[in-house]
């Protein structure tokens, strides 16, 4: 937790002290033209930022601008100029007319598919995690930490050492190949980092409101949907967005566990771009491809700082 | 100490039985072993034992069905004289190196200057950012299309009038991965950045305080007593990428489909080849085994000094 915080909360107080350190020592006895150092160096800094800025813009830009030019134009020549003529035309049929395979309804079905696929993956992922993360925070019990703690290395482990097991698994329940299998592989593999997630929230909150509601005998659940449940919002944000863009950037579930008129966005994505007939029409795909990124796009410039916290507190203690 | 006394309240006002008593041991704390049946499940089930499943079937000659028959390490035998696994492992070798050398020096070079209390560190944390929420599939397709010989950035420094300008990374056998390797550096910086400026923000002013008093310059300072300060943060942020590096496949997928020829193949992209087309089981999980050791080999050294003295007992 104290590196979810120490991301967030420092920020503002120290500016403040050390301002006035970095005033004091600049404008000390050797002050001269504190002025013009800092601008030179401000220069550099913001130089370098800029140059850096420019990199991780660049795909994003070169994205939007293939995706309105027409076709004859992308042949031109130069990927970073900008449209001379701004036409949505591949953007429509990125969305409605692309094929894969036989399939020439776009890449609107994978879309749906995969909206099908996010929202009952997410629900069922952040319930069972969160209840699991109570317990293990408020309710242990005999070997709850062991478990915990296979869980947590368990989320090291390649997913291709455990997907074929998970694949007989499925088909022995009846559910391989359809939307409740991928549902479970989801709710499977998002757990330790959720239940991590829900875990440490949980713990951090005073232990005197878990004794209250117990001394005034209320039980695990009532416990957890009247008192855990609505103070833990902030988390369960958090852990939505961790899961929105997790899932919907998932490519190797897709692939494995479902069939080709089920396959997830990313999964068309692939397979119109690198499909090898016809003639490859870049335009259409990097629309195709601004579309896919669309929704984890938009989930993050929203989310800002929270997702910030969702991937530091995933990333530095997962 | 008292902290046997108050584990003892803790204890009793969690279960709401007074340890004297304790009738079974099994239904104390019955609702909350109930819901953890799905984690234990996870844990236990999927994680511990589809591991071992694995691990045990590939000494199995299994092929489109696994199969009980075992055959020693025959698979492991046919996996290394496999030209195809060797690329993959050199491959992830490069790529795994370079790409945790640079994305650590430029995720920490970001975080630094992110840290000199500059105006818009939001605008540009959101920047850098920014790729970490896209997929790799759609990472690896803006750059597909980018390094593309003729349209990209070769195309183009040639219509500037050098004409001999060499550099399609994706269509040459020699270089294909470094063209992988600049596509993931672009997608998971950002991250690596996120992680390291958490990790400055965490050092006390008061060292920076000391090192100017001191006229330090700032350069030593980072390199002489920030750096080493943030070493637990440099070693978790270095078992993340590795952990990411060893799974990488779908930017593979996306960029090349392991082309040319099989130039970029990846051992995870091997696995799910073997598993899931060729239908040769055994191969797929000797060759997920190995992934599990080379990940065993980078982790648990890590578990071990992490927690090693603290919690596991």
């Amino acid at each position: 937790m104290a590196n979810i915080s120490s991301l967030n909360a420092p920020v503002t107080g120290l500016d403040a002290v050390s301002d006035r350190i970095a005033d004091q020592v600049a404008t000390g006895p050797r002050g001269r033209k504190p002025k013009r150092v800092m601008s030179a160096r401000n220069i550099m800094l913001y130089g370098t930022l800029a140059v850096a800025a420019l990199y991780y813009l660049l795909p994003l830009y070169v994205m939007v601008v293939t995706s309105l030019k027409g076709m004859p134009e992308v042949r031109m020549g130069n990927i970073f100029s900008p449209p001379m003529e701004i036409t949505f035309e591949p953007w429509v049929k990125a969305w409605a007319q692309a094929c894969t395979g036989l399939n020439c309804d776009g890449l609107s079905r994978g879309f749906w598919n995969s909206v099908r696929i996010l929202i009952p993956s997410v629900v069922v992922s952040i319930a069972v995690a969160s209840v699991s993360g109570y317990a293990l925070a408020n309710w242990r019990f005999k070997g709850s930490e062991l478990f915990f703690s296979i869980l947590i290395i368990g989320a090291f482990i390649p997913y291709q050492v455990m997907i074929y097991p998970v694949v007989i698994a499925l088909r022995e329940l009846g559910v391989y190949g359809t939307l409740t299998g991928l549902v479970i592989v989801h709710t499977i593999f998002g757990m330790p980092i959720l239940t991590l997630l829900f875990r440490n929230y949980f713990t951090s909150l005073p232990v005197e409101l878990f004794k209250a509601a117990r001394i005034d005998g209320a039980g695990f659940w009532q416990i957890y949907f009247r008192i855990m449940l609505p103070m833990a919002l902030p988390i369960f944000v958090v852990a939505m967005i961790l899961q929105v863009t997790g899932i919907w950037n998932d490519f190797l579930f897709g692939v494995v566990f479902t069939r080709p008129d089920t396959y997830p966005m990313t999964v068309q994505l692939n397979n119109i771009v690198n499909s090898v007939q016809g003639v490859k029409e870049y335009n259409v795909n990097m629309a195709a491809t601004l579309l896919t990124g669309a929704i984890p796009l938009v989930v993050y410039f929203i989310s800002g700082r929270l997702f910030v916290r969702g991937i530091a507190a995933g990333a530095v203690k997962g | 100490m008292p902290v046997a006394a108050v584990a003892f309240e803790e204890d009793f006002l969690m279960t709401g039985h007074a340890p004297a008593k304790r009738p079974n041991q099994l239904f104390r704390n019955l609702n909350s072993k109930i819901a953890s049946i799905p984690m234990i499940l996870v844990a236990v089930g999927i994680f511990l034992g589809g591991s071992l499943w694995t691990v045990v079937y590939s000494f199995t000659n299994s092929k489109l069905l696994p199969r009980a028959t075992f055959v020693g390490f025959d698979q492991y035998e046919r996996l290394w004289a496999s030209s195809r696994w060797i690329i993959s492992i050199q491959n992830l070798a490069i790529y795994g190196i370079l790409s945790l050398i640079f994305s650590l020096v430029i995720g920490f070079v970001l975080a630094a200057l992110m840290d000199q209390k500059i105006r818009f560190e939001n605008t540009f944390r959101t920047i850098f950012l920014y790729p970490f929420a896209l997929s790799f599939i759609v990472t690896g397709l803006v750059w597909q299309w980018i390094l593309n010989p003729e349209f990209g950035v070769q195309g183009i420094v040639r219509s500037l009038g050098w004409t001999s300008f060499q550099f399609d990374p994706l269509y040459d056998a020699s270089i294909v991965i470094y063209g992988i390797l600049i596509a993931g550096l672009w997608q998971g910086t950002g991250l690596v950045m996120c992680l390291m400026l958490a990790g400055l923000r965490g050092i006390d002013e008061d060292i920076w305080k000391a090192a100017r008093v001191d006229g330090i310059p700032m350069w030593k300072t980072y390199i002489f007593i920030v750096i080493p300060m943030m070493r637990p943060v440099f070693i978790t942020t270095l078992v993340i990428i590795a952990s990411g590096i060893v799974k990488v496949y779908d930017l593979v997928v996306a960029q090349t489909s392991g082309g040319p020829g099989n130039a970029s193949e990846v051992p995870a992209k091997y696995v799910y080849d073997y598993m899931f087309q060729a239908q040769n089981l055994g191969q797929g999980f000797a060759a997920s085994t190995m992934m599990l050791l080379t990940v065993a080999i980078i982790v648990i050294p890590w578990a071990y000094l992490e927690f090693g003295g603290k919690k596991r007992g």
